[in-house]
């Protein structure tokens, strides 16, 4: 008994050790790109194009080309993310081949993203002949984000008690009404935390854009998805590694990095708005 | 008295194991038919064959006829939907969507294809009313229906089924979660239904198939051995299995 108690108190005292941890450098992170970046940040440097090799003005190609590629990628992933998910997890018989195609998708995500790149000069900038474009490095990065949404929603799908699609059919309605009215809104919740973790990852990445669309520097903004752009983490590596003053241009990166941290946050607050809106009838009001 | 339900010769296999061995069943209409038996042998396999609900499951393989009016649910060709608005299904643990009290009635309604607000409001308001809900829920129509009680929420898909009036209704333990109070109301309202509608029960409440039954079919691994009138099969049973069964000898 005794000892019992002992083991309990060591065990849980661990967890809280590692949780700490994890906050601390969660923390520490955090503090870094928010001090050292924040004191750059004004409306010139969200709204001016880069100037003097750099060394000044703003970010604001940047930012409208990462939000752009996002845009495209989430145009392109989500619906078929979305739409692969529900066929695997509703239609799909629990067969070899079927299962052979999950276990290809989990693997898949696990693939490294400059493979995607890869993947994305031959198939969307040669093969296609889309050339070094928007669309080019949005497309690479759906099927960078595929695999993670096609998963999470999968499990999302999977969560919804069987009763609902049960209690649906035998008042009447098809399949596909049972899913698209029944099952599909109890799902939204994880659908969108998996789908925006998936696009916060994407608008972070600078491998798979490298080859396929982003530039080093430029003076215009895409007018359409067959251009070329600058994006925010495509720039923070090369202030921070390839520019010939590293060390002056430090606090531009960091502002860099802060506004690429408060675009993944705010793609968390739509979320969290989302699922907010969804959640009041899952949950019993008393 | 007109047969509504008609089981002929069923047989179900769960991939090779036989499950239903050649079930004959007459249901009257506007009757309660209860269907008891030891736990496994059959009979919620029998009610979902009834409404075509083994349709999901691959591995189940149905053979032989269930007339509905004549008319064979299985046969080739026939639209499964169609025959699931005309027989519903109340199910053991209380399912309601997690969607407003008043989207849970609508449910099947707008599914149908009826779209007018104050159609959908009338029908709400008085189906909600026959299954004695309406006192305790009309202020909180907007309500989540996940927040009623249990008793609540069995009468509420109790109601659901009833919105689309089908024409048989079948319930597989509807109490068997519920209170004493609450399994009285139900019962109260399933000798109100019956005037309209035929219903099938399973239950292992031997009190509430006398309570309401007006035939009892007792089953025993995949066969109905004995199908009365409900007096007399708890009475007078036929069979030596069914007097050991009711005796608690077994099961
Ligand atoms: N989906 C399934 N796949 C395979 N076997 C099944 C399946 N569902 C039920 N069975 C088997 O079929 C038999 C009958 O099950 P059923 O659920 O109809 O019994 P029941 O009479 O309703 O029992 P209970 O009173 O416990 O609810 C059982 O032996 C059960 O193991
Ligand atoms: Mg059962």
């Amino acid at each position: 008994m005794r000892q019992n108690s002992l083991q309990q108190r060591l065990g849980l005292n661990t967890l809280r050790f590692f949780v700490l941890l994890v906050l601390l450098f969660l923390g520490i992170i955090l503090w870094e790109v928010f001090s050292k970046g924040s004191g750059v940040i004004n409306s010139g440097f969200l709204f001016d194009y880069p100037r003097k090799g750099m060394t000044l003005g703003g970010i604001f190609p940047t930012i409208m080309g990462t939000i752009f590629v996002t845009l495209v990628t989430t145009i392109f992933a989500i619906p078929m993310g979305i739409a692969t998910a529900i066929y695997l997890s509703e239609y799909a018989n629990d067969n070899t081949v079927n299962r052979l195609i999950r276990a290809s998708i989990r693997n898949l995500a696990g693939v490294p993203s400059i493979i995607y790149g890869l993947f994305g000069v031959a198939v969307f900038v040669q093969g296609m002949g889309l050339g070094s474009s928007v669309l080019s490095s949005g497309l690479t990065l759906g099927l960078l984000t595929l695999p993670y949404i096609i998963t999470t929603t999968e499990e999302a799908l999977k969560n919804v008690p069987h009763s609902y699609r049960e209690g649906a059919l035998a008042l009447g309605a098809t399949k596909w009404e049972a899913i698209w009215t029944n099952v599909l809104p109890s799902a939204v919740s994880g659908i969108v935390t998996g789908s925006i973790l998936g696009l916060s990852r994407a608008a972070g990445e600078t491998a798979p854009i490298l080859f396929t669309g982003v530039a080093f520097y430029l003076r215009y903004l895409p007018a359409s998805v067959s251009d070329s752009f600058m994006a925010m983490p495509y720039h923070l590596y090369i202030l921070s590694t390839q520019h010939h003053a590293i060390e002056e241009v430090r606090p531009l990166a960091y502002g860099t990095a802060l506004v690429l941290l408060s675009l993944v946050f705010v793609l968390n607050i739509i979320a969290f708005i989302i699922r907010y809106r969804y959640r009041n009838f899952n949950k019993a009001r008393i | 008295m007109k047969t509504k339900l008609a089981v002929r010769d069923l047989h179900l296999h769960y991939g090779t194991k036989e499950v239903l061995k050649g079930i004959n069943l007459d249901i009257p209409e506007n009757n309660i038919v209860a269907l008891i038996g030891p736990s496994g042998c059959g009979k919620s396999t029998l009610l979902r064959a009834m409404n075509r609900m083994h349709d999901l499951n691959p591995e189940a393989k149905v053979k032989g006829k269930i007339l509905l009016d004549d008319d064979d649910i299985y046969a080739p060709g026939k639209d499964v939907v169609a025959v699931r608005r005309k027989i519903g299904m109340v199910f053991q643990k209380p399912n309601p969507f997690p969607k407003s009290i008043f989207d849970n009635i609508a449910y099947g309604l707008k599914i149908a294809g009826e779209n007018d607000k104050h159609k959908l409001h009338a029908i709400v308001e008085r189906t909600l009313r026959s299954s004695y809900l309406w006192e305790e829920v009309k202020d909180d129509l907007d309500k989540s229906a996940l927040s009623l009680s249990g008793g609540q929420q069995q009468r509420l898909c109790i109601a659901r089924a009833v919105a689309v009036q089908p024409e048989v209704l079948l319930m597989d333990e509807p109490c068997s979660a519920l209170d004493p109070i609450s399994t009285a109301k139900i019962e109260a309202l399933m000798l109100e239904l019956k005037k309209e509608y035929t219903i099938v029960i399973v239950t292992h409440n031997m009190q509430q198939a006398q309570r309401v039954a007006d035939l009892t079919a007792f089953m025993y691994f995949g066969e109905v051995i004995e199908f009365a009138p409900t007096r007399q099969l708890f009475d007078a049973p036929q069979m030596e299995l069914t007097a050991n069964y009711l005796n608690g000898n077994f099961g």
